[in-house]
């Protein structure tokens, strides 16, 4: 209990540090840009993927199990949308990007950490707290709904993958249900958990980072515990937000 | 000029540094030496603030570190260079950017200047041909070369050097050494240089601090460290069979001159 009380307090006095005023905004500038690349941009290609193939998935399985005759036709692109947009595109695409993003950040900070380049930005008189973090939660709080829409679209052309290539079912069906009582709320739903759950992502996988000592064993070591503590959080809000939203 | 006064330092109530009294000069390379786990490291890093003394006083030009509110720190940290063990040199920057850092951090050059300033100090290391280059694409002691041109873009008052020789060849090392001399009385910058290493003792010591078991044993310079009685020091020396060679060929040759 003390020790969790200790981290969290450590977490939050990091988070100080981390929103405070840039020294030179431009430089950050340049970062944040960077960041957007390296933790967005290249997670496009694996968000794309998996959705691809989990939207697939999401209709085959629903049609096998859920459609019977007395349901309607529609019932399966319905079903398969409110489970792209609700929870797949913004929860468990986090998940997945806790793993990609999270390890990078971490493994990233840690190993300047261990190599002193951190103590370098220290001695300048850099934030090395805020010139590090700052641009990686920015970027990540930015790109993230771009992500999901990438996730969403990848999914539902997933689904009619398996009308158009598998012959599951008609796609007119399909169409039909994606496009059942559509609410806008519930991609705007979707937006703002991912940024909560990006946040999460960010700030806690560079906590760990920063934060560690001793050589690449420790790096190893917090690059994992950060993936395993963005998952349990993720899970936590995403409980916690889909009961507000 | 640099003054430490009455500094502890401690570990998990294992004291580290005790009562530690020392005055770094300008326009000297002042070398902090002792063993392996001697306290060099941790009194070098009291001495930039990366770590917080028990109780003491650092003293930069008469301003004391400890004393000073957080901007004061910052502004005072601008002045200072450092040189880690290990270079410390960002990886995904490449030398030039390296170099270029600092400038874009703190300075109100245009990037022309800062280029202009960059290269300036690259050359000054004789690394321009590897401006382009990143930290891992150079050998170690082109990156020691280029923490030197980093820790100089700014025109610091203070340098440290961490070790700058370890891991390089003596060859290599003599010439880091050189270069630290050579900055050091250019820019009559106080020069803190923390090494183990004998060879720099004897080419750049000109005020060496011995530290043994945390405090301060001995302080002197290279023409006096030779001929002192202090059985710690003297071990520490003539740990090396050439100094010891050497000192046996020197007493021999009194000797001689004596009969």
């Amino acid at each position: 209990m003390i020790k969790g009380l200790t981290t969290l307090g450590r977490y939050l006095s990091l988070m100080g540090q981390v929103f405070s005023k840039p020294e030179r905004i431009k430089v950050y500038f340049k970062e944040f840009i960077r960041e957007i690349a390296t933790l967005g941009v290249d997670s496009i290609g694996i968000v794309v993927l998996i959705s691809l193939f989990i939207g697939a998935v999401i209709t085959i399985q629903i049609k096998l199990n859920i459609e019977s005759p007395w349901m309607p036709r529609w019932t399966v692109g319905y079903v398969t949308r409110e489970i792209l947009v609700l929870e797949f595109s913004s929860s468990i695409m986090c998940l997945i990007l806790a793993g990609k993003v999270g390890s990078n950040i971490a493994s990233e900070i840690g190993t300047m950490r261990v190599t002193q380049q951190i103590d370098a930005l220290e001695i300048m008189g850099v934030n090395s707290a805020c010139y590090l973090i700052l641009p990686k939660v920015l970027a990540l709080m930015v790109f993230i709904p771009l992500l999901v829409t990438f996730g969403i679209i990848a999914g539902i052309l997933g689904a009619y993958a398996t009308c158009w290539f598998g012959g599951i079912m008609n796609a007119t069906d399909l169409e039909a249900g994606l496009q059942y009582e559509f609410k806008e709320w519930y991609i705007w739903c979707s937006f703002i958990k991912s940024i909560f759950f990006a946040f999460i992502i960010a700030s806690v996988s560079a906590y760990f980072g920063y934060t560690v000592k001793g050589g690449s064993n420790e790096v190893g070591k917090a690059s994992t515990d950060s993936v395993v503590c963005c998952s349990v959080l993720i899970l936590f809000a995403d409980l916690v937000l889909t009961n507000l939203l | 000029m640099i003054e430490v006064k009455n500094l502890y330092k401690s570990f998990d109530s294992k004291d580290v540094l005790k009562d530690i009294d020392a005055t770094f000069e300008d326009g000297k390379t002042n070398l902090i030496i002792g063993q392996s786990g001697s306290g060099k490291t941790v009194f070098m890093k009291c001495i930039v603030g990366l770590f917080e003394p028990d109780s003491g006083k650092l003293l930069y030009d008469g301003r004391d570190l400890l004393a000073m509110r957080k901007k004061e720190k910052k502004n005072l940290r601008k002045e200072i260079g450092m040189i880690f063990q290990n270079a410390a040199l960002f990886d995904s920057m490449t030398t030039m950017e390296n170099v270029m850092f600092p400038l874009q951090m703190f300075s109100k050059m245009t990037w022309r200047e800062q280029m202009h300033r960059a290269m300036f100090c690259l050359d000054r290391v004789n690394l321009l041909d590897a401006k382009n280059k990143y930290p891992g694409e150079i050998s170690g002691g082109m990156q020691k070369r280029v923490a030197i041109a980093r820790a100089i873009a700014l025109n610091p008052k203070y340098l440290f050097c961490d070790e700058p020789n370890s891991g390089l060849d003596p060859q290599t090392s003599l010439l880091i050494d050189e270069l630290i001399h050579d900055i050091t009385h250019e820019y009559n910058m106080t020069t803190i240089v923390n090494t183990h290493d004998m060879n720099s003792v004897m080419g750049i010591g000109e005020k060496i601090i011995y530290l043994y078991g945390g405090h301060k044993e001995w302080e002197g310079n290279k023409d006096e460290i030779f001929n002192v009685n202090n059985k710690k020091l003297n071990d520490f020396i003539f740990a090396s069979d050439l100094f010891r060679k050497v000192k046996e060929v020197e007493n021999q040759e009194e000797d001689e001159g004596k009969k």
